[in-house]
């Protein structure tokens, strides 16, 4: 009896017993299910922390100014005359392997347009911001040589700015009042998008650095070119750790700094979110264990009902033994039936698990990957499984005694 | 002198029961040439199930040697005997044993799929069988859609279609009424008439002799061996017919 035929008396078997097959089969496909979804939401949120380093770029370095001690008070981070753009400028063209360093100063204020108003993150730039950060101006144009040395109140919006403060109107050339001062848009930003942690990206404004530090940061700075920080981004991913060795020693001197804690900190940003992704990654892993044991007990229920079905069928058995049936040919057909049980469970699992993760997806906002691999793991371990829990039944009924098997009541 | 279909030398088989060692079959010599038609009898425990198990290949003798068709098939293997089954042997049942859920033909089509016959040839085959036994008209009906005596024939044209060297037959009237019975003992001389070696395991008389030679067994020996002129089974019909229509005019 070739095993095509096997498949199909197998398959028969199990339509016969319908509704025993179904509940049979529901152990497997709820753990297939459970292990994929686990799977797809673990891939999916490593997913989420690739594109954002991606985005941010795996080569970027952020120095923050640190605050000072100053006559035993410590004053806020970024008030030291720590950090300059020429800081900035000797990174760039001191560190070969650097591409490119771009200053910032962060304020905050508040943003008025008729009757609106709106409260976005407050970034003074130059124009090296958009290779640090990749970002592209969409609308309008970046700062000019003229705007930047003037302090000129110019700015370039983020997209949520735009949104909220102008809808769908144009923002080209409108003025905004940032603290009172009245400012005109020159420029829109590309969309990012939230981040893994959730913070929307685009809810920035983007003004020359002198305009902030002079006219809205309001602060009493140390040097007239101080900066909070500086985002830096490396030519090649693999000089990271060469070029923030580089830059410690750079700063250390030009900051004449000789404490065990210079007054900066050096961040690789793409280490910082990979770090707090690994959390995420670990309580998806131990889900998708607790999720694998569901499969083990859907197993056993297949043995279970596999058990059940040798004994009730004992005189089928013997009925097929005598009219020919080798004893392997009908362990062959107990194993084909409980490889068909899981197997179909876990095609059914997969299918539920594609449907649920879609739905997560479109519904929770998650983002949920079903790998290939998973998919075919997954399946093929259910078949195994199916292997595994229908050896015992198998040998049991391909063990009986035609004579015996025939007798049975 | 027609070559024997199926021998035995001194068989014997032996149990072990609860620590008790039971003889079942005690030194069985019998030759059953092609073309015959044998009851066995005796009464329960007289061994004469485990001499037709043995007949069947269904099971492995403990001493002595069985000869199908000149070979020896006291010594084989549990695939090795499956095959000889396959090949050589057609069982009937008591209890017909047909697939519950499948049809006439299917189950008739069942020996055939062990032997890997191709389909279209077992479907011939077993269509031919099923008109053998009258029953041309069901052959998708499910056991469950069918009577105990065409359960039965089904079952005999299972028995038929690899065309075997020897038909066994256990009590193949022991669930049917009467006049079933009698038309299950028509079928099988219609089968002798046309050739078939049979051997049918009884222990009614009257069934019995509708067989041209009778074993008789007791106690593991065998004590009787004797040929008859056969009854007629067709006749036996008739008369059976013809006095229960008296009865229900009387």
């Amino acid at each position: 009896m070739n095993t095509l035929t096997l498949f199909k008396v197998a398959a028969v078997a199990l339509r016969v017993n319908l509704l025993r097959s179904i509940l049979t089969m529901l152990g497997i496909i709820i753990g297939v299910a459970a292990v994929i979804i686990m799977l797809a939401l673990g891939a999916g949120a490593r997913y989420d922390v690739d594109q954002q380093i991606k985005s941010l770029g795996g080569n970027v370095f952020v120095i923050f100014a640190r605050g000072r001690f100053s006559g035993g008070a410590r004053e806020a981070s970024g008030s030291s005359q720590g950090l300059t753009e020429m800081d900035a400028l000797a990174i760039e063209q001191q560190i070969p392997q650097v591409n490119v360093a771009a200053p910032t100063m962060r304020a905050s204020g508040q943003l008025i347009y008729g009757n609106m108003n709106w409260a976005p993150e407050i970034h003074g730039v130059d124009n090296r911001i958009y290779a640090a950060q990749s970002w592209q101006v969409v609308e309008g144009r970046t700062f000019s040589d003229t705007e930047l040395a003037s302090a000129a109140r110019v700015a370039v919006i983020g997209q949520t700015v735009k949104r909220e403060l102008f809808g769908a109107g144009d923002a080209l050339g409108q003025t905004v009042r940032v603290n009172k001062m009245p400012v005109t848009i020159i420029g829109v930003l590309n969309g990012k998008g939230q981040n893994t942690q959730g913070n929307d990206q685009d809810d920035l404004i983007f003004m020359p650095l002198d305009t902030v530090r002079k006219r809205i940061a309001g602060l009493t700075l140390s040097s007239p070119k101080a900066v909070r920080s500086i985002i830096v981004q490396v030519e090649d991913e693999r000089d990271m750790a060469d070029v923030e060795q580089q830059m410690d020693s750079l700063l250390r001197q030009r900051l004449r700094s000789t404490d065990s804690e210079p007054p900066f900190r050096i961040r690789n940003l793409s280490e910082m979110i990979a770090t707090r992704s690994e959390t995420m990654q670990i309580f998806n892993g131990l889900l998708a264990a607790v999720a694998s044991v569901s499969l083990l007990v859907g197993g056993i229920g297949i043995m279970n009902i596999m058990l059940v079905s040798v004994t009730e069928r004992t005189r089928e058995i013997g009925l097929r033994m005598a009219v020919g049936a080798e004893p392997k040919v009908i362990m062959k057909q107990f194993l084909i039936e409980a490889v068909l049980l899981c197997g179909l469970g876990g095609a059914i699992g997969l299918a539920l698990a594609v449907a649920v993760s879609l739905s997560l997806q479109h519904f929770a906002g998650l983002t949920a990957i079903i790998e290939l691999h998973v998919v075919l793991m997954s399946v093929g371990f259910s078949c195994l499984i199916g292997i595994f829990f229908g050896y015992y039944p198998a040998t049991k009924a391909a063990g009986l005694q035609p004579i015996d098997a025939l007798r049975y009541e | 002198m027609t070559t024997a279909v199926i021998a035995t030398l001194a068989l014997e088989k032996h149990y072990q029961m609860g620590g008790q060692h039971l003889r079942a079959l005690k030194g069985v010599d019998i030759n059953i040439a092609g073309g015959e038609f044998v009851a066995v009898m005796g009464p329960s425990g007289s061994g004469k199930s485990t001499f037709m198990n043995l007949l069947g290949c269904l099971d492995s003798p403990s001493l002595g040697r069985i000869l199908l068709q000149g070979d020896d098939v006291s010594r084989l293997s549990a695939a090795q005997l499956a095959r000889v089954r396959n090949k050589y042997i057609g069982f009937v049942f008591q209890q017909f044993n047909l697939l519950p859920r499948t049809t006439a033909l299917d189950n008739v089509m069942l020996p055939l799929l062990y032997s890997n016959t191709p389909k279209h040839e077992a479907i011939r085959r077993a269509t031919e069988c099923l008109q053998l036994v009258g029953l041309a008209q069901r052959m998708d009906h499910h056991p469950a859609q069918l009577s105990g005596g065409q359960q039965q024939r089904v079952a005999i044209a299972r028995a038929l279609v690899n065309q075997p060297a020897l038909l066994l037959a256990d009590e193949p009237t022991g669930a049917l009424d009467s006049e079933t019975g009698l038309e299950i003992m028509q079928l099988f001389q219609q089968l002798h008439q046309q050739g078939k070696t049979i051997v049918l395991v009884t222990h009614e008389p009257d069934i019995a002799a509708f067989a041209g030679r009778q074993l008789t067994f007791r106690d593991g020996e065998l004590i009787a061996d004797k040929k008859t002129q056969p009854q007629n089974a067709a006749v036996a019909l008739q008369q059976f017919r013809q006095q229960r229509l008296a009865q229900v005019s009387a």
